[in-house]
């Protein structure tokens, strides 16, 4: 937990940032979407003609798909029409006035995650006085990325600098016409991330410490895109542990990657947006589109995720491994409970030579929660010796909740070889009269035995994060097991 | 320290122990002995706290508290300890790690400080030469992968650490080669001291060639019907339970 002082003024560094945010509360717009709406949004955000043109073009085809029902999940019909596609920040003075106008037991979590007070003031949008000297870290961060030739910023901003290189990236990965909810947040995304590395470049610094103050509060329709030139690499951090209070119940993000020759990108996200109350009363809809290409030979994308949050997680962190010898990873942590539902996965789909692609993936289901992997391995004709391991484990706690497989497998091409492996395992009476028998209490056996589950892929995740990623499952998991 | 008066216990509706005394005092090793069926293994279950079992009379107290009041883990940390017949796995749990969460939680139970990495490290590599655990099944998933004889060496190892007051053996000599069967014997006996009583459960006298009991109790039909010393067993062993049986019956 961010425990080192400087993670602490990150934090109140990016409240501050929102202190210069000049008063644009009057440019919200009324509930509803049309064309107007687009127009209003890409000329709020100054854009130039060819991205509103791309974003109607999203639009328009929009209107003729109808909402993807395939998934295993249940939630009534949202109306598009009843949201607002555009509104400024939140003002800090409609938040809660101290910590004692916030919900408690949200304060609970906060207390058992370790979540320093002034940082809980910020997750929960409690309005703090800016007395911290702000600027200095983020501008060092600057520094040393501007050194690098990195560019990292907000994506309305690369629109107005970096124009060229959005023009020629965006959509080239997740396509406006996509799907459904990629089509939606084509059309009226507000802002995001941007992150290009240049060349033979390591990009100086994970870029999870530089995200959590910049990032937050980019709306409910988020537009990443990161590029990656030949021979560089970086890794990316998404998401915080904290659950963060949010007005917004729809989420439809699109996250493009794109890796030249010989590049990685390492992408690690960790979700916990609120997930409803324990009987399934609110929470947030996630419904994500998430796509690396390995563009160059010999790139490679990871992804690695750990869901804990969300009503409804709807995403599937694909690879296209076009380039020959490019390889793929999806290290997942999805963990349901009381009412939640997940369905996620990945896609790998192998084009080029001697491609290469790991899926790991563990779902915890407790309460009444259900919980999916769909995958789908995809051998074109042309990827000649691709090869695939695929290892698909369930955990469940209790006997309300629900664990499912969906493995698509589609092979045109005789030389590939592909590995499934799947488990369902129920957390054992046995494995924890065991550790009782030992002395550890039955809630910090649960925890150790989670834990001891998800570890292949907790150690993909940066180190700080692993950290936290085991605490936020035991709280998650909280009274799971009796 | 242990004292378990006339007890009655169901395991599914069906009865299997059916007024069962048992005296232990500290210093003492205990053999319990008996048929399949009779009742051993649900007795050391009871001792342990494990849910299933329905206790339906009598009492059981341990250094003068209610052992049946304590929830499994309270009875760990106050001494109890039960080494598994069938030790599970757990997967992706470290055993070293598991088992300095174990110790601390025992100590901190204890109002003793709890050891650091440095200094619990200290006490494993002092402990593994009792029980010749291999270092490399240290580092290993707990019980992941480990032959039957690798586990129940671990159960001793892990007892060796912990030290209990009160540990009971459930068929600790099943499934050991002879081999394997010294060695556990040779760590159990290293850990034998006036400050710790030892219960054995066991089928066979075999066990009781290594580790020399100072009482046996024979169990049958959920109750102890003949209590004698060391030689108890041998008589056992030529003699069979059916005969032991039938003398208690005409006693």
């Amino acid at each position: 937990m961010s425990s080192q002082p400087h993670d602490v003024e990150q934090l109140v560094r990016q409240e501050y940032k929102h202190g210069f945010v000049t008063d644009i509360s009057t440019d919200t717009v009324p509930p509803g979407l049309n064309e107007d709406v687009i127009r209003l949004i890409s000329a709020r955000k100054n854009e130039p003609e060819w991205l509103l043109e791309w974003r109607l073009t999203a639009y328009r085809h929009w209107l003729t798909m109808t909402e993807p029902a395939w998934a295993h999940v249940h939630y009534p019909k949202i109306d598009f029409q009843a949201i607002s596609y555009y509104s400024a920040p939140k003002s800090k003075k409609d938040g809660p006035k101290s910590l004692d106008e916030v919900d408690p037991k949200l304060l609970e979590t906060y207390a058992k995650l370790g979540i320093p007070l002034q940082e809980q003031k910020l997750l929960a949008g409690v309005a703090v006085d800016a007395v911290f000297d702000s600027v200095s870290v983020a501008t060092t961060f600057k520094e040393k990325l501007a050194e690098a030739g990195v560019i990292f910023g907000s994506f309305s901003d690369a629109v107005q600098n970096h124009p060229e290189l959005v023009r020629q990236y965006l959509g080239s990965v997740v396509p406006a016409t996509d799907n459904y909810f990629a089509a939606l947040n084509s059309a009226v995304f507000t802002d995001g991330s941007f992150c290009f590395i240049p060349k033979n470049t390591r990009c100086p610094m994970e870029l999870s410490t530089y995200f959590r103050i910049n990032a937050a509060n980019t709306g409910q329709f988020e537009r990443t895109l990161i590029i990656a030139e030949e021979g560089s690499y970086v890794s990316y951090l998404e998401g915080c542990t904290a659950p963060m209070r949010d007005e917004n119940q729809l989420h439809a993000a699109v996250v493009e990657l794109i890796a030249l020759d010989r590049a990685q990108i390492k992408y690690s996200t960790v979700q916990n947006w609120y997930p409803g109350d324990e009987n399934g009363v609110g929470g947030i809809y996630n419904f994500v589109t998430k796509r690396g290409d390995c563009r160059g030979t010999g790139s490679k994308i990871s992804w690695t995720q750990v869901e804990t949050g969300s009503a409804i997680t709807w995403k599937y962190p694909s690879c296209v491994l076009r380039g020959d010898d490019s390889v793929g990873e999806f290290y997942s942590v999805a963990v349901t409970n009381n009412y939640q539902q997940a369905d996620t996965g990945t896609k790998m789909i192998h084009i080029g030579r001697n491609t290469r692609s790991t899926i790991v993936s563990k779902g915890i289901s407790a309460g009444h929660a259900q919980n999916s992997y769909r995958g789908l391995v995809r051998i074109a004709k042309s990827a000649e010796h691709a090869r695939n391991y695929t290892q698909c484990d369930s955990l469940l706690m209790g006997d309300r909740c629900g664990a499912h497989t969906f493995p698509y497998i589609e092979t045109r091409n005789a030389t590939a070889v592909l590995e499934h492996e799947a488990t369902t395992s129920k957390i054992g009476d046995d494995q924890l009269f065991y550790c009782m028998q030992r002395g550890i209490s039955g809630e910090d056996a649960v925890n150790m035995i989670v834990n001891g589950f998800c570890k292949e892929v907790f150690k993909e995740l940066p180190m700080e994060f692993a950290v936290e990623a085991q605490k936020l499952l035991g709280v998650t998991l909280e009274g799971a097991v009796g | 320290m242990l004292s378990i008066k006339n007890l009655h216990a169901n395991v599914a509706d069906k009865k299997i122990l059916k007024g069962l005394n048992l005296e232990v005092k500290t210093g003492e090793v205990h053999a319990i002995m008996g048929p399949n069926g009779s009742g051993k293994s649900t007795l050391a279950n009871i001792l342990a706290g494990r849910s299933g079992y329905e206790v339906t009379a009598g009492t059981i107290t341990y250094e003068g508290k209610n052992l049946l009041d304590m929830d499994p883990e309270i009875r760990a940390r106050e001494g109890v300890f039960l080494a598994f017949q069938y030790p599970v796995e757990i997967p992706g749990v470290n055993n070293v790690y598991l088992l300095k969460a174990a110790l601390n939680a025992i100590r901190k139970h204890r109002g003793e400080q709890e050891l650091d990495a440095m200094e619990f490290l200290k006490l494993v590599k002092d402990k593994m030469k009792l029980v010749k655990v291999r270092e490399d099944l240290m580092s290993r998933a707990v019980n992941e992968g480990f032959s039957g004889g690798e586990k129940k060496r671990n159960e001793i190892f892990q007892m060796a650490i912990l030290e209990p007051k009160l540990a009971i053996l459930d068929e600790t000599d099943s499934g050991l080669d002879i081999d394997a069967l010294r060695i556990v014997s040779e760590g159990v006996n290293s850990l034998r001291g006036p400050q710790r009583a030892i219960v054995m459960v066991t089928h066979y006298q075999r066990l009781l060639n290594y580790i020399v009991p100072d009482h046996v109790h024979v169990l049958a039909d959920g109750r102890i019907i003949k209590s004698g010393g060391k030689d108890l067993a041998l008589k056992l062993e030529a003699e069979g339970y059916d005969r032991v049986r039938e003398e208690a019956a005409v006693a």
